[in-house]
């Protein structure tokens, strides 16, 4: 990469000087560096793992904020469910009993927990007499003969309040639910919660081993999250140094070189994290991928400056020459693509889920520290160790490959770029054919404990997403008016008969039996009692003879004007049914309760099957302006607005491509899909930022016609951007091992994008270059820029 | 109540004895003074309002009619009646309550709309009142054998009300069966021996909830009673006030409303 020092631009001098600087204080840049990192990274220890998955929704997301108003009307509740399955295939057996009235009344003791429902402690009503008995199903499981134990079989499975919900069917399999309130005082909160209740389930393996036992819920999810973060840090990051340590040791053939880079990467990655700390962020498992980024990032960077360090050693010059006119030449193309690899993640401020938010922060953290330690660390470090031998050898890297490759670009410009035009066509076509989908019970692997135990409670016992619905009568009381009750009961039966609907959990199942107990358990009166003042009556009863715990304050509100039906979902549920399901419902709703219409469905599952949808339209807006950004620091550093906008063409077409490829090898798209067109953006333009500056300086400088300005800027930054684009590759690569499937999706795009990117790089951009340049032949080559 | 009697006495004989005094004993003492200055009210009419609140700052009301019938025994607690006078749904109904310090209470809850009296059968103290964060047992009269009882300390009243009073803060722990709780913190006065705080920890031995006792005025020169009650609930953030007027002691009530079969009768 022999530069010409004659025709050096304002930037070139600015480098030079600052390449002086820091050669004569190097001793003292070392040290200001190292000190920096320790300062910097000492906010590391102020990381948190965010423990709930409530963090990936901004207050102002109208899904999120529809859930917490309803949970503020009745109470915010998580939960964590029990799900047993007995060896023998039968819940109703004394053991058994006997196994979930000890998990019921261990659950009251776990921490944070309001609630315990099970099949034990059900409140089972019925006439006694002409009094109302209410009392547990099962007070003591061992005093239960087999016509007792029939009995209660028969009185659970046809419970609409317990069947599909805290009993399956079949009778196989039955549940004990916790509903818990989190104070939201710690962010550890959910771990303590989920690690109390795993010593629980150990001891419950102990005592009861004939029954199979697994544990999820809402705050299993949010353990998941800060589970997969730590196994996201602790896995993938190693791997990454790995990957960094062998790309930078074939790329530059030194040991010595090869621990300049990691010690660079290291700095600039602790730096990066501990800024963050310092700065209050929480990790998530997209932004527990910072790190993974800011290593894949720097190694470009470092690699550049060490490069050329050692071609200018061993070409003969000595180590303080060699540092300064590697630091000259990469400081510009360094610069630039620093700014660009930022503008990509800072446009991720535009999603509207927060983790982004953080991801795209803590990248550009990275990538600003990573620009300190390699332009300004680096090339001090260079001058003091002895790293690299002084030669007089020219190396010629790859140099008979890149010529042979030039001249196929060459001569078969036009076939190259109308075959590549037509497949991003055709490529670009099959992107409406991908299925927007977001599962969050599969966005982990079945590494993780919470996707195998959520997968086993779908088997046996019940579904995971809910929909919840507070209906409201629009009167103060008006939950006993008959009328409103039957509306709420026909909205019940309604949803009962949609598909992929479960369970219904309704007041009106209450008010039946209630009706019916106190009609002497007549079944004439299994129906909503007919008159206000009488159903009143009845609930107020029956609230009275409630116990702690298990009253109705989360299904009737304290005005008694609104009472919540919860709708449970059949398995794991697609977000496009989920959404339909929900547009429905809420259609149903405004057309047939008037007082209650304008109410949403509102529940996790709602919240995350919009998630994809609401981060795409979001980050339409941060990739558009991330493209407007992109393309300004194309064309004015080469100060011409054709090259610049003719370079942007290869940085649309692998993103186009690696939609398209994604069609054929996934077909479904999450959350990922939303910001991966924003970063790879970002990172794919500096190949093509680098072949251009080589191009316009061969145009330019040492005035070669387009066809040996292809050919000297192939020549010049050919092999090294080949082997960067590896290192790239494999550093997503890493990322796609991850047990997040939105961290796989991402990972993979990105690596799909950069291996596109190079060959748009290489096979369109000098094509369409010269295509350009001939149409101007007549005006000459570009004109030189004015100095 | 012989056993509060002599309880009292040993009171009575205790400041001579104070340094040689345990923490459970200086708690009873002082839960003893408290009702020796409440004992003799015969019986009580009160007009009670309920104003419940959620966390979105939604509010509803009851309106009840309490009465209340002053039991001295050491086996039971007083007696009372509670009329329901709205929401208009369930205005008439009423709920006859003979408590008990060791054996479940009986209640019977009179429902106009099915002109019948029906026994609750069961033993459920602990759960919510009307939808509202007290539970029944936090109603009932704080009578010295409903619980057991340790002295913790002595500090500055927690009210602005009883500003510049000291007060003895004691554990007092649940003596019957069935409580939601494992504990409570009681904030006593020294000067007129009145809760001015109770603070509820859950079975979890979590604090749940607390409760304040303010506008304290005096009756018949003697009786002292709080107006407004508020009860906060830490973990819902949940909230209930429950306001009382037109206090009257020894109001000569009549004592044969307080039998079940004439629920049915009472206007």
């Amino acid at each position: 990469m022999s530069e010409q020092p004659i025709a050096m631009t304002a930037t070139d001098r600015f480098a030079l000087g600052v390449a002086r600087i820091l050669v004569f204080l190097r001793w003292p840049v070392v040290l200001l560096g190292i000190a920096s990192v320790v300062a910097a990274g000492y906010g590391g220890q102020f990381l948190s793992f965010s423990n709930n998955y409530r963090y990936f929704f901004a207050p102002e997301n109208p899904q999120y904020k529809a859930f917490t108003e309803l949970q503020n009307v009745y109470s915010k509740r998580d939960n964590l469910v029990f799900v047993l399955r007995p060896k023998d295939g039968n819940v109703f057996t004394r053991e058994t009993l006997t196994a979930v009235r000890w998990l019921t009344d261990e659950g009251w003791k776990l921490p944070f927990v309001m609630r315990a429902d099970s099949v034990t402690n059900y409140q089972h009503t019925q006439a006694e007499g002409d009094d109302l008995s209410v009392a547990d199903l099962v007070k003591d499981p061992s005093a239960l003969d087999q016509a007792g134990l029939e009995r209660v079989r028969a009185i659970a499975i046809n419970e609409p309040l317990l069947k599909d919900r805290i009993v399956a069917p079949d009778g196989h399999a039955t549940g004990v639910v916790l509903t818990m309130v989190m104070p939201d005082k710690s962010p550890i909160e959910a771990s303590t919660a989920m690690a109390a209740t795993r010593a629980v389930v150990d001891r419950f393996r102990t005592q009861f081993p004939g029954i199979e036992i697994r544990l999820t819920g809402s705050v299993a999810l949010s353990n998941a999250f800060s589970e997969a973060t730590q196994a996201d840090i602790t896995t993938l990051v190693p791997l990454m140094y790995l990957v960094v340590a062998l790309t930078s040791l074939v790329l530059l053939r030194s040991l010595g070189a090869m621990f300049c880079v990691m010690i660079v990467l290291t700095m600039a990655t602790v730096a990066a994290m501990g800024l963050a700390g310092w700065l209050g962020m929480t990790l998530t498992p997209p932004s527990a991928l910072s790190p993974v980024i800011i290593l894949t990032l720097a190694i470009a960077e470092s690699v550049h400056v060490i490069h050329n360090f050692l071609h200018e050693l061993r070409g003969g010059r000595t180590r303080f020459e060699a540092v300064i006119e590697s630091t000259r030449v990469n400081f510009g193309a360094i610069t630039l693509t620093s700014v660009t690899n930022a503008i990509g993640f800072l446009s991720l401020n535009a999603a509207d889920a927060p983790p982004f938010r953080d991801l795209g922060n803590i990248v550009s953290l990275g990538v600003l520290t990573t620009w300190v330690y390699a332009l300004l660390f680096l090339p001090a470090l260079l001058a003091i160790l002895p790293i690299g031998k002084r030669g007089n050898v020219v190396s010629d890297e790859g140099g008979g490959f890149m010529r042979f490759l030039a001249n196929f670009v060459i001569k078969l410009r036009i076939p190259l770029a109308v075959t590549l035009s037509a497949l991003t066509i055709w490529l670009g076509m099959q992107i409406p054919k991908i299925e927007l989908n977001d599962q969050f019970v599969n966005w982990f692997d079945r590494s993780i404990e919470f996707r195998r135990d959520t997968d086993f409670m779908i088997e046996h016992l019940t579904g995971i997403y809910t929909v919840d619905y507070s209906i409201k009568a629009g009167e103060s009381n008006g939950i006993t008016n008959p009328a409103f009750l039957n509306k709420v009961e026909d909205f019940a039966n309604w949803a009962r008969q949609q598909p992929n609907v479960l369970h219904v959990f309704t007041l009106t199942d209450i008010m039946k039996r209630l009706n019916k107990n106190l009609n002497a358990d007549d079944p004439a009166f299994y129906k909503v009692p007919d008159d206000r003042q009488l159903a009143a009556q009845y609930l107020l009863l029956y609230e009275l003879s409630l116990p702690l715990g298990l009253d109705l304050n989360d299904t009737i509100n304290v005005d008694k004007s609104a009472t919540r039906v919860i709708v449970t979902l059949k398995g794991v549920v697609s977000a496009v049914d989920t959404r339909a399901f929900k547009a429905k419902a809420d259609a149903w709703i405004a057309a047939n309760i008037p007082s209650s219409a304008g109410v949403e469905g509102a529940s996790p599952a709602i919240m995350f099957s919009f998630i994809a949808q609401r981060n795409i339209d979001a980050n339409l807006f941060g990739t558009g302006w991330a493209m407007i950004a992109i393309s300004f620091f194309l064309i004015v550093p080469f100060r011409s607005l054709r090259l610049g906008l003719i370079s942007m063409i290869p940085n649309f077409v692998p993103i186009i491509m690696t939609f398209g490829v994604w069609y054929f090898l996934v077909g479904r798209l999450g959350m990922a899909s939303s910001i991966v067109t924003a970063t790879s953006l970002g990172i794919v333009v500096d190949s093509t930022i680098h072949l251009l500056s080589k191009y316009i300086r061969g145009r330019r400088e040492l005035q070669l016609s387009p066809e040996d300005a292809v050919r000297y800027s192939f020549s010049t930054v050919g092999p090294a951007l080949w082997i960067l684009t590896a290192a790239l590759l494999l550093g997503f690569l890493v990322l796609s091992l991850s047990p997040f499937e939105v961290n796989r999706a991402m990972g993979l795009l990105t690596a799909i994008c950069i291996a596109f990117a190079i060959i748009a790089d290489f096979f369109l951009l000098p094509p369409l270059l010269m295509f350009v340049d001939r149409r101007n032949r007549d005006r000459a080559a570009v004109p030189a820029p004015a100095e | 109540m012989q056993k509060t009697i002599a309880a009292a006495l040993l009171a009575l004989a205790l400041p001579a004895l104070a340094h040689a005094e345990t923490p459970e004993q200086k708690g009873l003492a002082i839960a003893v003074e408290s009702q020796k200055r409440n004992t003799g009210w015969v019986d009580s009419k009160v007009d009670a309002k309920m104003i419940l609140e959620n966390k979105q700052g939604e509010k509803s009301e009851r309106n009840m009619r309490l009465r209340a019938l002053e039991v001295v025994s050491d086996t039971d607690g007083d007696k009372s009646l509670t009329y329901f006078l709205s929401p208009a749904d369930v205005q008439g109904t009423a709920l006859l309550s003979f408590t008990h310090f060791k054996t479940p209470d009986d209640q019977w809850l009179f429902l106009p709309a099915l002109k019948r009296v029906k026994r609750i059968a069961s033993a459920n103290k602990s759960g919510s009142f009307v939808g509202s964060e007290f539970a029944f047992e936090d109603l009932l009269a704080q009578e010295v054998e409903r619980f057991t009882y340790k002295y913790l300390r002595e500090e500055p009243c927690p009210t602005d009300e009883a500003k510049g009073l000291v007060c003895f803060v004691s554990e007092r722990f649940p003596a019957y069966e069935n409580s939601g709780y494992t504990r409570q913190v009681s904030w006593v006065d020294k000067k007129d021996y009145q809760v001015r705080k109770l603070e509820f920890f859950d079975r979890k031995a979590e604090h749940s909830k607390t409760l304040l006792f303010t506008g304290y005025r005096q009756y018949q020169g003697k009786f002292w009673r709080s107006h407004t009650l508020v009860m906060e609930n830490h973990q819902t953030g949940k909230k209930t006030t429950l306001s009382l007027g037109n206090f009257e002691l020894n109001a000569k009530v009549d004592q044969t409303e307080f039998d079940p079969d004439a629920l049915a009768r009472l206007r």
